[in-house]
């Protein structure tokens, strides 16, 4: 068992080494992804545990991948693709080009869904999307466009909910037991490590979507980036995040209406 | 220990269920007393949506407070707080909610192991974990945290779970300081109030 002591510690000498700041991370999760990784890896003893991540960067690699999560879905709350697909894109439709950054883009599962959305639309061919992460790892994952063939069913299921009428397999190309997604898609979409926690604002978005991913850091946080997302958002532009993430107590929130029932606010 | 000590007041209930719970659920929540002293934490295992189904099920059969649980939200006394479905839900040190979208646990999100194993920690001797019919083994980790540190473990007797598999896992693997039948959970909880 690690203790809170030892998990600062930890975090502390990651933040000195490595440059990573977990410090302001929702206590009980971090804490529980190092006691799991701890545990998978079958350390002898907390201190050769710090040691290893201290000093072994192919382990911090790792250590980095496995402690911030990467669990993602492509069409993850069909409701809230279709908000995107009948209230929020037809709107930035009438701009001549459409800025997006989806912030904690993990393996790419959302950069992609959002992609077909806009080619359905016929508003891929103006869009970019901006996929940042944290994690180096998982970007060149997303780069890739390669799912799990085993989760097609359900992807291509949310699809369909979301208000999607095609054919779903028409958008990827079965290869043994991974769906790799059409070039189309990816061609229009810019990788790059961003950190929520220490970088700052990098273009003007008339789209920011972040979910499930500010329900890991703590309320001081989640305040600091909402500010970077507001210097981020064009007038007129929408903020996105997860199902049980929210605006409510962030000081400018007056500044945002929401939209409908979803988690989708336009900024005023 | 002495009996004076194991009888530390609740400050904190959690409920866990999976299949073949409901049942129980519903018949507990109409006999609870309306001014419980901790709060109710329900982890019920369930299909991933964004209805509430299970949460309009058990409002309208108490007077409590019943609301699926925001992140970030600290808990109440009196108040029943659901884990929504597909997020974990974790306790800070400052009772406050977490939420947590990470692998499922024993095939479940949320998973009963990860709020009790957080809780234990949090509350220890004050905890009161109850864990009902299910029919798999989830929970079971976390009824060893409770015991560990010093929080009170409470296991629907197998024999009265319509899935009696997940409670016979517990009796068989954790210490149970009782074993409860269904129909007399409510009566145990109220008892819990001081």
């Amino acid at each position: 068992m690690i203790d809170n002591e030892q998990v600062e510690l930890l975090l502390n000498d990651v933040l000195e080494t490595h440059g990573y700041d977990f410090l302001e991370y929702s206590h009980a999760s971090i804490k529980r992804r190092i006691t799991r990784l701890y545990a998978l890896d079958s350390f002898v003893s907390f201190a050769e545990f710090r040691y290893t991540v201290k000093t072994d960067k192919q382990y911090f690699k790792r250590f980095l991948e496995e402690i911030t999560v990467n669990v993602t879905e492509m069409f993850r709350d069909p409701s809230f693709y279709k908000a995107l697909r009948n209230d929020v894109l037809p709107v930035l439709g009438t701009y001549p080009f459409i800025r997006i950054w989806v912030a904690g883009c993990s393996t790419g599962e959302e950069a992609y869904s959002l992609a077909i959305l806009l080619k359905e639309l016929n508003l891929l061919n103006k869009s970019l999307i901006y996929a940042t992460d944290i994690n180096p790892s998982v970007l060149e994952k997303a780069k890739k466009g390669m799912f799990p063939l085993n989760y097609l069913k359900q992807y291509s299921e949310n699809y369909l909910q979301s208000g999607g009428t095609k054919d779903f397999s028409t958008y990827y190309a079965a290869n043994y037991s991974l769906a790799k997604f059409d070039e189309s898609l990816s061609s229009k979409m810019i990788f790059s490590t961003h950190n929520l926690v220490s970088d700052h604002s990098f273009n003007e978005f008339q789209l920011i979507l972040c979910r499930n991913v500010l329900i890991y850091f703590d309320k001081d946080l989640q305040h600091k980036v909402f500010n970077l997302f507001d210097n981020s958002i064009e007038n007129l532009g929408y903020l996105a995040l997860g199902s049980k993430e929210s605006l409510d107590f962030w000081p400018k929130a007056k500044g945002y209406k929401r939209i409908k029932q979803e988690k989708i606010w336009r900024k005023l | 220990m002495e009996k004076t000590v194991n009888r530390t007041s609740c400050t904190a209930l959690i409920i866990g269920g999976s299949a073949g719970s409901l049942d129980v659920l519903l018949e507990i929540f109409p006999q609870l007393s309306q001014n419980l002293n901790f709060p109710i934490i329900l982890v019920v295992h369930r299909k991933a949506s964004n209805e509430s189904l299970l949460t309009d099920l058990i409002r309208n059969r108490t007077s409590l407070l019943v609301s699926e649980a925001e992140e970030k939200e600290v808990l109440k006394a009196g108040k029943v707080f659901i884990a929504p479905a597909d997020y974990h839900m974790l306790i800070e040190e400052d009772h406050s909610i977490s939420l947590d979208y990470s692998e499922k646990i024993n095939y479940s999100r949320p998973s009963i192991d990860v709020t009790f194993q957080s809780a234990a920690e949090v509350f220890r001797s004050g905890l009161v974990c109850i864990l009902l019919s299910g029919s798999n083994a989830d929970g079971v980790e976390g009824l060893k945290s409770v015991n560990n540190f010093g929080g009170r473990v409470v296991i629907q007797n197998p024999n009265t779970a319509i899935m009696p598999y997940m409670p016979q896992q517990a009796v068989l693997q954790v210490q149970p300081h009782e074993v409860v039948d269904g129909h007399d959970m409510a009566t145990y909880i109220n008892k819990l109030n001081n």
